[in-house]
């Protein structure tokens, strides 16, 4: 399951929403992963642009993974602005044993750092400013650059 | 024609281009010097998934974006 919301998460609606979806369904571990957002090097926040056709297709093919496991994925990401203290991004993994559970999010994470099509720009006087140096080339970048 | 979308910080509008692979696209952009700055770092995808090759046939009203590096969470 993947969720977009405008502006900071509702991290404890979220979370309780997703327990209880998933209580039931015999899963012996949930661990949630929560980012939020730090206050660092003067910014106010933090904004966010995604490409959801391409993050959809990224999310589904992760299912697929995890479900062969029998594990189960759950995402849920901001969209614009997103204020210090207040979270941007919540991935979660329901498995049947903890283990699989604690690989599968650490896999996932790092993964979704980088592949998943979304841009970060820090909140700086009220500006957006592209946060190129965290961020990480796609494969096959370049491919038309013309040298 | 194909539409060129430029993802996230690129900040430029679509464009309409009557192209019939990649690398004839790789040439209208070569005039276009301050993009090159992005191209460097732009991957590419038709149709949303990701390509690797100049080598790809274009069709009319294929979509092609161009995503910059990325950083979500």
């Amino acid at each position: 399951m993947l969720e977009l919301y405008d502006g900071p998460l509702h991290v404890e609606e979220i979370i309780a929403k997703w327990y209880q979806d998933v209580k039931d369904k015999n899963f012996g571990a949930f661990i949630p992963f929560i980012g939020i957002v730090r206050d660092e090097k003067g910014i106010s926040g933090l904004s966010f642009d995604i490409y959801e056709p391409i993050l959809k297709n990224w999310f589904d093919e992760w299912q697929e993974r995890a479900s062969q496991e029998g594990a189960m994925l759950l995402m849920a990401h901001s969209k614009g602005d997103v204020p210090n203290h207040t979270s941007s991004y919540i991935s979660a993994v329901l498995s049947p044993q903890r283990k699989v559970g604690l690989r599968l999010i650490n896999d996932f994470v790092e993964d979704f750092k980088a592949n998943a099509p979304i841009w970060k720009y820090d909140l700086i006087d009220g500006k957006r400013v592209y946060a190129k140096e965290r961020s990480t080339l796609l494969n096959g970048a370049g491919l038309l650059h013309e040298i | 024609m194909a539409r060129i979308e430029f993802l996230g910080p690129i900040g430029k509008e679509p464009l309409e281009v009557d192209i019939k692979n990649l690398k004839e696209l790789k040439e209208i952009f070569s005039e276009d010097k301050k993009l090159q700055e992005w191209l460097k770092i732009c991957a590419v995808a038709i149709n949303d998934t990701m390509v690797n090759s100049l080598d790809v046939d274009i069709k009319p009203n294929d979509k092609i974006s161009l995503l910059p590096p990325v950083c979500g969470g």
